[in-house]
Order: C-alpha cells, then structure tokens, then sequence
C-alpha cells in the first residue's frame, strides 16, 4: 500500500515535472539567431513587410491614419473569446518600447513568441503565422521598426481572466497548435509559393478567417473558410473556394480588391478588412497577384462559421 | 361609356394599390439604393482604371446618382429595421446612430462637391473619385457586417 502510494506520488511528480519543461518557453535555435544576425538588415525591404504584417493595425494608437501609423505607442484593444488584448508599445522608446532589443530578442518574438525575459507571448501577437517568416525578412523588418519615431506611452496590461492570464499555460498552447510547417501543400509555381508565403506567413490572414476550436487551435481542415466574428455579430469570409463569399471572383478581382478595396459588385471592403486593405494596397502588384493566385488554388472548404 | 368607367376605376384601384406595392421595406430600399451607388461607382471605376472611355455625362450622372441616394440613405433606418431581409447593417448603426449620421454627412458632403467639381476630364474624375469613394470604406468599417 505504501509503495502503491509512493509510486503514485512519483508519477504525479514526474508528471507535474514533464508539463513543466513541455510547456517552457523554447527561443529560436542558436545557429538561426546566429544567422540572423549576421545578415545587414534593409530598412527599405522592411517597410513592404511592415504593411503586409499590419503591424499598424494593432500598435500604431487607436483610429491612427497616414503618417501616425508610423509611431507605435500601442492601445488598440483586440477583442477575443479570452478577455481583451491590447496592442503594446513597441516603437523604438528604449524604456516604453522595444528600443533596447537586440535583433535576436526581435526574432524570438516574431519567430517563437518569447519575450526578452523568456516568457510567453499571447498568440493574439500572431507569431503563430510570423514563425514562417524567413531570416531575411526579419532581419529587413527589425532594421525598418528602428527607423521608426519613439513614443513613450506606457503598454497597458492585457484583460485576461483566469486561467488564461497564467502566461505558463501557453506553453500548453504552444504545444499543440504551434508550427511553422505549411498549411496547404507547397506548390512548384513560384506565384502561388510567393502568395502562400505572404498569407500564411507576415499577411496572417489565417489568424481572422480560420475558425478556432474553445481553446484558441485552429479547427482542423477549414484552413482560411471563415469563422465567427471573435469581436461581435457577423462572419470573417471564407476565403476558399468552397464557400460563396469570393469563390466567384476572379484572381485579379481579388487583386483588384486588395489594392482598391472594391467587390466585383463594387460594394466595398468593410469591418477589421478596412484597416488590413489599406496594407494590401501598399504591397507590389506582384505580391497581390500572388496572393490572390494562393487564394484560387486553395482546397475547397465549407463556411468555418456554419 | 361602361370601358371607361372600368378603366378609371382601374387606374385609380391601381393608384391606390401602388403606394402598398412600393412601399418596400427599409432593409430591401437600402439594400437596392446601396447597389445603385455600386453600379454608379462601377461605372467610373473603369473610366479610371482605362477599361472604359471617360465620358463626363456619364461621369456626371454617375456622381449625381451617388448625391441623390446621399441624401436620403439615412432614412432608411428606422428603429426595428436592424435585421430582417438579409440586412447586414450593424447594431453601432443604432447605438452610435450620431456616429452614422456625421459619416453620412461627409459622404453627402464629397458627393455634392464632385457633382458641382463636374469632371469635364480623366484627371478630374480620378481626383473626386478618391475621396469620394474613401467614404464607403470608412462608414462599412463600422456600421456593416459581414453575413456570409
């Protein structure tokens, strides 16, 4: 009896021991910071990369337009299932913002979701999508955000209930939702493997428009076929095929789209899209090309709302 | 003598009926008064995009349609009329109803300065056709909801 209770307390140990480390926050490998860093980061390249990752769109202050979208003093709030996120400073204000980060602290965050004192970040920071960026990318990025002005607003803390606000619990989150591997199987024609790079990766388009499962995983098989709203009424489209919300349009009218914000129908884009539209239209007609010809070769799904 | 009679009568049955016949609901007005401003903005959208030539009546026309349906857009929302009829107008319509109406003001407000603008050229045309249409992503930020 003893030694049942002793074993059963050793597996409770061991236990509690695993879920531990499983769920510590694991940096990027040493070898890729390594070449990261190395690389000379190109500020112009970042600034393509700055709009189709819509950094603005939570980090720059609350309904900032043109040249305010530049300074990221933070105080948007995202609202999700899990309380409210609001958007730090990360401008480059050494005490209030991300100004003291080395381009390594830059990297775990984009590519891991660790922070400089290495914990975890909410994936409402959608590093879920960035982990697919390339080193390049990152390194042209960083160099972009440090030819940005500071601001010295103060972050506010996000409103999370409990158990969410555990930030440790993450790593159970970590553990089964997040990968850099594909979503869709990679093509040989250069235009969609362009396009698949932006969606899935930077443009983070998956994080709105993939339906989610009660703890924050994307649903399985309804990669990018819409999903309920999370800030309120109404449905993100479904972007596949599958679905009637743009299964009708042509590859260049979702160009088209992307870069005037008009509907074949010319009705207009609408709710968070305004915002994420704005950024489309800063990219290269190639890169809109790309994404929309990503988009005609998805794999048919039903409404991820329905 | 008997036709005629009918006949008036007729016309004045029909009159009376007519009001009831187009007396759409609100949801259904809008709806429709929202695809005449699509198909106004589609019609200068391809003048500046070069898919068609510039044709200032046509230009003219199109902008005029987009001030009439400006000016009264806003009555047709009623208090009750926020579902119904595949209507994809968002409750901030009503709860923030000060917030819609200033958003509908700026619209009628570009509107009516590209009709009196009149483009009489492309350049002219592309340089109200901007702003003017900056207007339908800013009041669908807000006050539209997607459905599917």
């Amino acid at each position: 009896m003893k030694r049942l209770a002793l074993g059963l307390g050793l597996v409770v140990v061991a236990g509690a021991a695993t879920a531990f480390m499983l769920t510590a926050p694991r940096p990027v490998a040493q070898e890729r910071l390594e070449a990261i860093t190395a690389l000379e980061g190109d500020p112009a390249a970042g600034e393509a990369l700055f709009w189709a990752g819509g950094c603005a769109s939570c980090h720059a202050a609350p309904g900032a337009e043109g040249d305010a979208k530049l300074v990221l003093s933070g105080g948007v709030r995202l609202k999700s299932d899990f309380g409210t996120f609001i958007g730090p400073n990360i401008s480059p204000d050494p005490d209030a913002g991300i100004g003291s980060w080395s381009v390594t602290d830059f990297a775990n965050a984009m590519l891991a979701g660790v922070s400089p004192g290495g914990g975890h970040y909410y994936p409402a920071f959608p590093y879920g999508s960035y982990s697919r960026m390339s080193d390049g990318d990152i390194a042209d990025l960083f160099a972009f955000m440090q030819t940005l002005p500071a601001s010295d607003v103060a972050s506010l803390p996000h409103e999370i209930g409990f158990p969410f606000n555990i930030r440790r619990s993450l790593g159970g989150w970590k553990l089964l939702f997040f990968t850099d591997a594909p979503h869709v199987a990679v093509s040989d024609d250069p235009q969609i493997a362009r396009g698949q790079y932006l969606v899935e990766g930077p443009g983070h388009c998956g994080e709105c428009h993939t339906p989610r499962n009660p703890v924050g995983g994307f649903v399985g098989q309804s990669w990018l076929a819409g999903a309920q709203n999370p800030e309120g009424e109404g449905v993100i489209p479904n972007l596949t095929p599958g679905g009637k919300s743009i299964s009708g349009w042509s590859a260049s009218d979702i160009a088209y789209y992307l870069e005037s914000g008009f509907t074949p129908d010319f009705d207009s884009v609408g709710g968070s899209m305004v915002a994420v539209q704005k950024n489309m239209a800063k990219l290269t007609s190639g890169d809109r090309d790309a994404i929309a010809a990503y988009l005609k070769a998805l794999p048919e799904r039903a409404n991820g709302w329905e | 003598m008997k036709f005629r009679t009918l006949f008036a009568a007729a016309v004045i049955g029909a009159a009376g009926f007519a009001p009831a016949v187009t007396a759409a609901e609100p949801q259904e007005v809008r709806q429709e008064m929202m695809k005449k401003v699509g198909g106004a903005t589609g019609a200068m959208a391809k003048m500046v995009k070069g898919e068609s030539d510039f044709d200032a009546a046509a230009a003219l026309a199109a902008l005029t349609t987009i001030s009439e349906v400006a000016a009264t857009y806003g009555e047709q929302f009623p208090e009750g009329s926020d579902t119904g009829f595949e209507s994809e107008a968002a409750p901030a319509i009503w709860t923030d109803r000060a917030g819609f109406d200033a958003k509908l003001a700026e619209f009628k407000e570009d509107a009516d300065a590209a009709v009196a603008a009149a483009p009489a050229d492309l350049d002219a045309l592309k340089a109200v056709f901007g702003p003017l249409t900056q207007n339908c992503g800013a009041c669908h930020e807000t006050y539209r909801l997607k459905s599917s």
